[in-house]
């Protein structure tokens, strides 16, 4: 099992980022994704490669602050659990982690890759100006 | 109109691949033919001793602790410098085709330049934040190992060939491991035989759009062509039509391959811990190899046939750079035209009874071809240079060929014209660096090769601790079968040599910038 996290420390507040964050329907907006589709607790994501993953989505906790999902359904992926925290860092700001788990453990690279250009974005478009 | 400059690369090639190089398999004469009239490098070293960061040294002219490319999947920022860059800014045409590897090839998100050329059909991208072509080439028309991703080569495969694709050996398996699966006649992992057409193969493909390129230019272009043949790089899937030119059956065990089990597993438990973890399958550091499959158990009519396959590559490559040659000649640009040949790292071949590459600093991996042809109109002298020179000085070459100053990112004087030039210019020692962390397994070695000996220092890690390492003394032990790391006699060349590795390192970036992909 690949264990991955990255996280980014933002000059924001935690509600505002988690509007964004813990809104499923809108990850394209800062994962480096094409589209998103939400049914109920099922998400589609569409990758610029063409490729779509299916995912279940069991946490949508907006006290907590924490959004957790799998990617099902796919002939390669055995196990995957992805798990996206945005906390207050008591400063004002916030710290936004992204962790997966999964099999094969080398699909865990490049999604973490991209949550990490992902958690860049969410730095851009939220951190204040200084 | 100043000098044109091609400069050739294969991947994963030994030095002694080339007939020029004292071997005696494959018919390489237009190597040869350079390196007799040119400057042969007889111990040239690689800055890391896989793809991703050793190319990027080449592109830099920077270690890899000042770049960052510390391991294939971790992408080099698309604003690091470039010699191409500094080459166009200085009015030459730049060109990029074959293998980059600069950023990650496996990249579902299409994130990295190179993937989105080949997706999108262009050959070249702005950078938004340079404003200069993608790493400074006005052409980049990319080509991997085989013909499935995104990029040119395999788009191209896909509109016009697609029923040979699949004769090509599948390199990752459905866990995006590199293949254990083995094929030939021996069974020998990463070995297929492939239906392909020769013409339609990646080597000459290379050639082919290389030429054409070049023959997009007017008479009075200077350029800056890096023509980058993806072999002869595993898998080991030439065409099928080419393999009476080697038998595998007539070959002998190379040199570096130890029959006995018993001296083999010995020499190994001599060296640094990690090589006998990978030989017994128990310890895999990185993607380099296949996962999946256990060195101990390969043969040595395996490794015949591995090595028959590569000669039959290197063969290929050979006669491909000939008919590049041939239509620079035609254009009437021979007496300008430079010609620097190498590699990016080396293949173990069978040696200690291995294949692949990984964290084993020992020539087979790190003593690589490296000729430089000059201009006929430079009136160079041909010599063969005995003193340590790394790829870290090619981006320093390239600019005195063209002219233009000492680029101030780049980390290394030129390469020399002889001996006696590279004392002049300070080539006295060559360093090579290795990191690798990959879910919880690491490895960190610090190497430096300096008056005939190679000197590796390993930094604390999975199974290496501070205080351990390798030396070899490679006029008395050029297999280096004997690890003199605790020899009292020669403890003063030990400590001498690791003082001088640590006062030429360059300042670590730290912490390593993530890996975004197995490869």
């Amino acid at each position: 099992m690949a264990s991955i996290r990255r996280h980014i420390f933002i000059d924001c507040d935690a509600q505002s980022v988690w509007k964004l964050v813990g809104a499923p329907e809108r990850l394209h907006e800062w994962f480096p994704i094409t589209a998103t589709r939400v049914e109920g607790k099922t998400r589609w994501i569409t990758l610029d490669s063409g490729i779509t993953f299916e995912e279940d989505i069991f946490t949508l906790d907006h006290d907590l602050r924490r959004f957790q999902y799998s990617i099902v359904n796919n002939p390669l992926i055995t196990s995957h659990r992805g798990t996206v925290d945005v906390i207050d860092d008591g400063r004002g700001g916030c710290l936004v982690m992204y962790g997966t788990d999964m099999e094969p453990e080398a699909f865990a690279l490049p999604i973490g890759g991209a949550a990490g250009a992902g958690l860049q974005k969410l730095k851009v478009m939220f951190d204040r100006k200084k | 109109m100043g000098r044109k400059i091609l400069f050739v690369t294969s991947d994963q090639q030994r030095y002694d691949a080339l007939g020029c190089n004292g071997g005696a398999i494959a018919r390489t004469p237009a190597m040869d033919a350079l390196s007799a009239g040119g400057i042969t490098y007889d111990r040239a070293h690689p800055q890391n001793v896989v793809c991703m960061p050793s190319r990027s040294t080449m592109l830099t002219g920077q270690h890899v602790s000042t770049h960052g490319v510390w391991m294939n999947g971790v992408p080099l920022p698309p604003d690091a410098p470039s010699i191409a860059t500094d080459l166009r800014h200085a009015g030459y045409r730049t060109a990029l085709i074959g293998k980059a590897h600069f950023e990650p090839l496996l990249d579902p998100f299409l994130r990295f330049t190179e993937n989105r050329l080949g997706a999108r059909g262009v050959f070249t991208e702005l950078d938004e934040i340079t404003h200069d072509p993608h790493r400074g080439f006005d052409h980049m028309e990319l080509a991997t190992h085989g013909a499935v991703g995104p990029l040119h080569y395999s788009q191209w495969m896909r509109r016009n060939h697609p029923e040979a694709i699949d004769g090509y050996y599948q390199v990752l398996d459905r866990e995006l491991q590199v293949n254990a699966v083995g094929g030939g006649d021996t069974g020998a992992p990463q070995v297929r035989f492939n239906p392909i057409n020769r013409e339609w193969y990646h080597t000459d493909w290379v050639a082919n759009q290389t030429i054409a390129w070049l023959g997009s230019l007017p008479d009075d272009a200077d350029w800056f062509c890096w023509m980058s043949f993806p072999d002869p790089h595993h898998p080991w899937d030439p065409p099928q039509s080419e393999l009476h030119r080697v038998r595998w059956q007539d070959l002998e065990l190379p040199a570096g391959y130890i029959s006995d089990a018993k001296v083999r597993e010995a020499v190994l438990d001599d060296k640094l811990r990690h090589w006998r973890g990978w030989y017994d399958g128990t310890f895999v550091s990185n993607y380099e190899a296949p996962a999946h499959w256990v060195p101990a158990t390969l043969t040595g009519d395996q490794v015949r046939e591995v090595n028959a396959l590569t000669h039959i590559e290197n063969e290929l490559i050979d006669e491909a750079i000939s008919r590049v040659l041939s239509a620079v000649e035609s254009r009437g640009w021979g007496n300008d035209l430079d010609v620097i040949y190498t590699t990016d790292h080396g293949e173990f071949q069978g040696d200690f009874g291995l294949l692949f590459k990984g964290p084993y600093h020992v020539d087979s991996l790190m003593r690589l071809p490296l000729i430089w042809r000059p201009a006929l109109s430079a009136k160079v002298t041909p010599a063969r240079v005995m003193a340590p020179v790394g790829l870290v000085s090619l981006a320093a070459t390239f600019a005195s060929i063209a002219g233009i100053p000492h680029p101030p990112h780049v980390e290394a004087p030129r390469l020399p014209f002889d001996d006696a030039d590279a004392e002049a210019l300070g080539h006295e020692r060559v360093l090579t660096e290795w990191d690798s962390v990959l879910f919880g397994k690491v490895v960190h070695l610090r190497t430096i090769c300096r008056d005939n000996w190679v000197c590796t220092a390993a930094l604390p890690g999975t199974m290496n601790s501070a205080g351990e390492g390798e030396l070899y003394d490679l006029n008395h032990d050029p297999l280096q079968h004997v690890n003199r790391w605790d020899d009292p006699a020669v403890r003063a060349i030990r400590e001498d040599l690791l003082a001088d590795l640590w006062d030429h390192l360059p300042k670590s970036v730290m912490p390593l910038r993530s890996m975004d992909a197995p490869v």
